[in-house]
């Protein structure tokens, strides 16, 4: 699967993940967003951000229970629990965000 | 929930060449949200699977180590290495990463999970698993 953005191609697998994490950019998570009516605001970014930098750290994408005790240590407790990350990634927070991140489905998802 | 079992994770292979290792880390990762009593094994080449320094630019492949160091942060905190495994291959645990986990009882104290073991110890802990995966 692809999507067209700005005149270019985006490879993305069968569920919509990025195929190539080094085309990833704001725009991209932004068009992902709004193609499930979403839009990103800062709270979003925060965590799409620290996915981010968690991948390039780790060379993973966190499962959503070491995503949110991960969260919870870097932004303050009020933010490290499932409720908080639900409401701002209905769709699960670590498939949710680790997709506009542009980053492959978490592992230990399914 | 039923009642934690004991896992143990056997890695035997070299890190790339084979898929083994690579895949071996994933299934850790997987089960690890089972929460149940999780360590792993690195014998034989599997050593090499925790040696500090992993360049794989020329290969070609996904250098996958960093990921071992996120093994923590999944509550997998016991990486047993056998010490004549890392003899045989003339390393020391200065060749190997790190790998620390952050126990939450201990005011999140940073604790080793790599440790040493000989052969006859390990054949012990075998022995006390109730489940065994060999990679």
């Amino acid at each position: 699967m692809a999507f067209e953005l700005n005149g270019k191609t985006y490879e993305t697998d069968e569920e919509g993940y990025l195929a190539d994490l080094s085309d990833w950019n704001n725009d991209v998570a932004g068009y992902m967003a709004k193609e499930d009516d979403c839009d990103l605001s800062e709270y979003h970014w925060e965590v799409i951000n620290f996915l981010r930098e968690y991948y390039d750290e780790y060379q993973i994408a966190p499962a959503v229970r070491v995503l949110t005790k991960a969260i919870g240590k870097k932004l303050g407790k009020d933010k490290g629990n499932s409720k908080y990350l639900y409401e701002l990634f209905p769709y699960g927070p670590a498939k949710q965000a680790c997709k506009y991140a542009g980053l492959p489905k978490p592992t230990g998802c399914v | 929930m039923s009642q934690t079992r004991k896992f143990m994770y056997i890695n035997r292979h070299a890190p790339y060449g084979t898929v083994y290792a690579l895949e071996g880390l994933e299934v850790v990762l997987i089960g690890a949200a089972f929460e149940q009593d999780v360590c792993m094994a690195f014998i034989g080449d599997g050593v090499f699977q925790l040696k500090q320094g992993q360049d794989t630019t020329d290969s070609g492949m996904k250098n996958f180590s960093p990921a071992y160091r996120a093994l923590g942060d999944y509550e997998v905190n016991r990486l047993y290495v056998e010490r004549e495994s890392l003899e045989e291959r003339g390393l020391t645990e200065a060749d190997l990463m790190p790998l620390t986990w952050e126990d939450e009882e201990d005011d999140w104290a940073e604790k080793p999970s790599i440790q040493l073991v000989s052969r006859a110890q390990l054949s012990g802990l075998l022995e006390e698993q109730d489940v065994i995966f060999n990679f």
